[in-house]
């Protein structure tokens, strides 16, 4: 039953490469385990590529937020969580890097706002290099913030209230704070997890363009537990089924023609 | 049906009613206390008590037989306790931020609970009791009565409520915030000093001050350390002088009796501005 699942599992996870994006990250055999017992993420293999919006959809508690929180080590928060298998972000395996390194490579978005309350606007954007001591001067400093917050599209809303509070800001507003700071240190990779579950339709929709803008810089992989936003915004999609990488493939063909049954019956709402 | 409703209605008033007046009760004692002091010590309050050192037992006499109001004023109780609090400060606060951090981030270990447990334990010790212990530990081997005692037994007096605090107060910081920084690579050390601490200190603030309210009337543990002093003394190794202590000279001699009152509004006063200073920034730094 287990050698099926992962036959399986490794033909339906080769979405081909678009135009001239390269090989960005590599899953191979990944498995997240909570305790010695539970496993919440089973050998799950996938090539992502880049300039890529990557969907990880699947119903709630079946291992999606575990596999992204894997990908840049946020599991090493908590002693008793292992991750095994390889883990390659152009080329190199996270699980042996600097786990510093692998997060400043790899940026990443929580489900909800999460702006420093203590830091204005203007320092929450320069986060990322103040809490590692990368000293910059002024002009440095000016230029970083105002292309990331012009890049995230708040520069005009905010440009007035720098030293502002960040808390001062709407949900929306906060978020793409937050996706402003991921992308200050310039990752390779921006991490997602449902980043729009804690926001109003509109501030929702304007997160959406924002991913697809920033496909032209960056590789994204986004948990989301919304089908019609994955076939919005992805290129490719996984589908998840308790820990399990059930089908991985390019969205189009996963949404017009599933090749598994279970996500048929996810995606036609039978369950999830 | 209706009778029920009104019935309910009549109740609630009734309740309500004896509600508010039990909670006015206990706002009565402080009234009290206040209108007390003030009604018996409004006399000496003047610029002199701030200047000047405690009166001798003789000018008070003095003043006292031709009907003038006492000489002097309070300086040395004043900067006793301001000399000994700043020592008490800078002993309890950083041991008991760095307990109450470890505390906050290690919730489940058994070391922690052993250590919550002592602290309470801490709390409930009497003040005399702490008195005694510093008595032996420091004045002792010192051979001096000493400010630095008086400011020992007050840090370990203030030390239990600022690892609560400072406890309490990190563990309402959101843990979003601890993985927001680590997904931006920061180390812990930093995430713990540029975005924990900040983000509590509104309540750990507020905790230390409170816990400087609380034993700046202090007096049994001072008699056994500090003394007191007729002079301002500002050399932590002599006998020095606080304003709870005067409080207990003054009762002591029946020629200084009536400063009691002063000086007793006064510390008052402190706290009570303190408190309520503490109250505000507490609420000014909540965090949303
Ligand atoms: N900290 C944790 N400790 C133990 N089990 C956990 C923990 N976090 C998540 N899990 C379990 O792991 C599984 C996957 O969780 P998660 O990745 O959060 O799911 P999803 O993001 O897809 O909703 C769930 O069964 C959940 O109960
Ligand atoms: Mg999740």
């Amino acid at each position: 039953m287990e050698n099926t699942i992962n036959t399986q599992v490794r033909a339906n996870s080769e979405p081909q490469p678009s135009g001239n994006s390269e090989l960005l990250l590599q899953l191979k055999d990944v498995s997240v385990s909570y305790s010695p017992e539970k496993k919440a993420v089973l050998n799950v293999s996938a090539d992502i590529y880049s300039n890529t919006v990557t969907a990880i959809m699947g119903p709630s508690g079946c291992g999606k937020s575990t596999l992204l929180r894997a990908i840049n080590r946020m599991h090493e928060l908590y002693p008793n969580i292992k991750t095994e298998g390889e883990i390659l972000l152009k080329g190199e395996n996270v699980l042996d890097m600097n786990p510093m390194k692998v997060r400043r490579m790899a940026g990443m978005v929580f489900q909800r706002p999460n702006p420093f309350p203590t830091m204005s606007i203007y320092d929450n954007v320069l986060a990322g290099y103040s809490l590692n001591n990368i000293k910059l001067n002024k002009q440095e400093k000016d230029e970083i913030v105002e292309t990331t917050l012009r890049g995230v599209a708040l520069w005009d809303e905010v440009k007035d209230s720098m030293t502002k509070k960040g808390s001062f800001l709407s949900g929306g507003q906060q978020q793409r704070l937050c996706i402003a700071r991921a992308l200050a240190l310039k990752p390779e990779l921006l991490l997602m997890d449902e980043p729009t579950s804690a926001l109003d339709p509109i501030s929702t929709n304007r997160i959406e363009e924002l991913i697809l803008d920033l496909k032209q810089q960056y590789t994204i992989v986004i948990v989301t537990h919304n089908m019609s936003q994955a076939a919005r915004i992805s290129d490719n999609s996984m589908f998840m089924y308790l820990g399990e990488l059930v089908e991985y493939d390019s969205t189009k063909k996963m949404f017009t023609k599933p090749k598994e049954k279970r996500t048929e019956d996810y995606l036609t709402g039978a369950f999830g | 049906m209706s009778s029920t409703l009104q019935y309910r209605r009549a109740k609630d008033k009734v309740f309500l009613c004896v509600v508010c007046i039990l909670s006015s009760l206990t706002m009565i004692p402080l009234f009290l206390i206040l209108w007390e002091l003030l009604k018996k010590g409004y006399k000496q309050i003047n610029l002199s008590l701030f200047t000047e050192v405690a009166p001798s037992s003789m000018d008070a006499m003095l003043a006292r037989i031709s009907n003038e109001p006492i000489p002097g004023g309070i300086l040395n109780g004043l900067s006793g306790t301001i000399l000994m609090l700043a020592m008490a400060i800078v002993m309890s606060i950083p041991v008991g931020i760095l307990s109450g951090i470890y505390l906050a981030e290690h919730k489940d270990s058994k070391f922690s609970s052993v250590v919550r447990s002592l602290t309470d334990l801490l709390q409930g010790v009497p003040s005399i009791v702490v008195g005694v212990v510093v008595y032996a530990w420091v004045v002792r081997p010192m051979h001096s009565y000493s400010a630095f005692a008086g400011s020992v037994s007050l840090a370990i007096m203030m030390l239990p409520m600022i690892i609560r605090s400072t406890e309490e107060s990190m563990k309402m910081v959101p843990g979003t915030l601890k993985e927001a920084g680590l997904a931006l690579g920061a180390s812990y050390s930093t995430i713990i000093l540029r975005i924990l601490l900040p983000a509590a200190f509104g309540g750990l603030f507020t905790g230390s001050l409170l816990a400087i309210c609380r034993v700046m009337g202090e007096t049994a543990p001072l008699l056994l350390t500090a003394l007191g002093a007729s002079a301002v003394n500002l050399n932590v190794t002599e006998p020095t002088s606080a304003i709870p202590l005067l409080i207990w000279e003054f009762y002591n001699d029946p020629n200084l009796a009536n400063l009691v009152w002063t000086t007793s509004l006064l510390l008052l006063v402190f706290v009570l501005v303190i408190n309520i200073i503490a109250k505000n920034i507490a609420k000014k730094w909540k965090i949303q």
